[in-house]
């Protein structure tokens, strides 16, 4: 495979590998959740359709609308 | 170290420095707002109320909860703790979580807790033989 080819081929592969990772990092972002910070430092994050986000977040919902 | 200042000063600071904030309020341990950028005081004892809610939930699932976000599509809410008192806000949709707590912490440590006075002793009643001398 002529070396302008291969150049081409490599940089269209890591433009689409970093647009994907791009995409997938706004999704998850759109995603609600509640992140726990302890005093130890240490983070606990809930995503929603989980049982804790599920007691959480309607109360941050309704905090949102008033 | 911080400047103490009056809680309208240090929320206004903070609106002022971090546009993602909407809406603050300043809780103290016994549950009554110290101070609020909301116009009603009604609405502001609702989110000091649901703050405390959501604080209280949370210490269900992790008892040493020091602060907390819950982020939804339309915006988050955050709560620092500091002690018995806390500080609750609500912002635009994906804010930088690191300024905003950043910015609540020091905002809550700025302001100044509320005065509490001290019973006013009564001087002791003179004694019947001091009366007669």
């Amino acid at each position: 495979m002529p070396p302008r080819k291969l150049v081409t081929g490599m940089l269209l592969a890591a433009g689409s590998l970093a647009g994907s990772v791009l995409v997938r990092r706004r999704a998850a972002r759109k995603r609600e959740r509640v992140d726990l910070y302890s005093e130890d430092g240490s983070m606990h994050s809930f995503s929603e359709g989980s049982p804790e986000a599920l007691r959480l977040l309607p109360i941050a919902h309704e905090l949102l609308r008033s | 170290m911080l400047a103490s200042v009056d809680a309208a000063q240090a929320i206004g600071d903070l609106t002022e420095i971090s546009p993602q904030v909407r809406y603050v309020a300043v809780v103290e341990a016994d549950g009554s707002v110290t101070g609020s950028n909301l116009s009603d005081a009604a609405a502001a004892e609702r989110l000091a109320e649901g703050a405390k809610r959501l604080v209280d939930e949370a210490q269900a699932l992790r008892p040493d909860v020091a602060q907390l976000e819950a982020a939804t599509v339309d915006g988050s809410v955050f709560v620092v703790r500091d002690g018995g008192r806390m500080i609750a806000a609500t912002t635009t949709p994906e804010p930088t979580v690191g300024l905003v707590f950043y910015d609540l912490k020091t905002c809550l440590r700025s302001v100044d807790p509320p005065v509490q006075r001290a019973p006013r002793k009564r001087a002791p009643k003179k004694a019947a033989g001091d009366a007669a001398a």
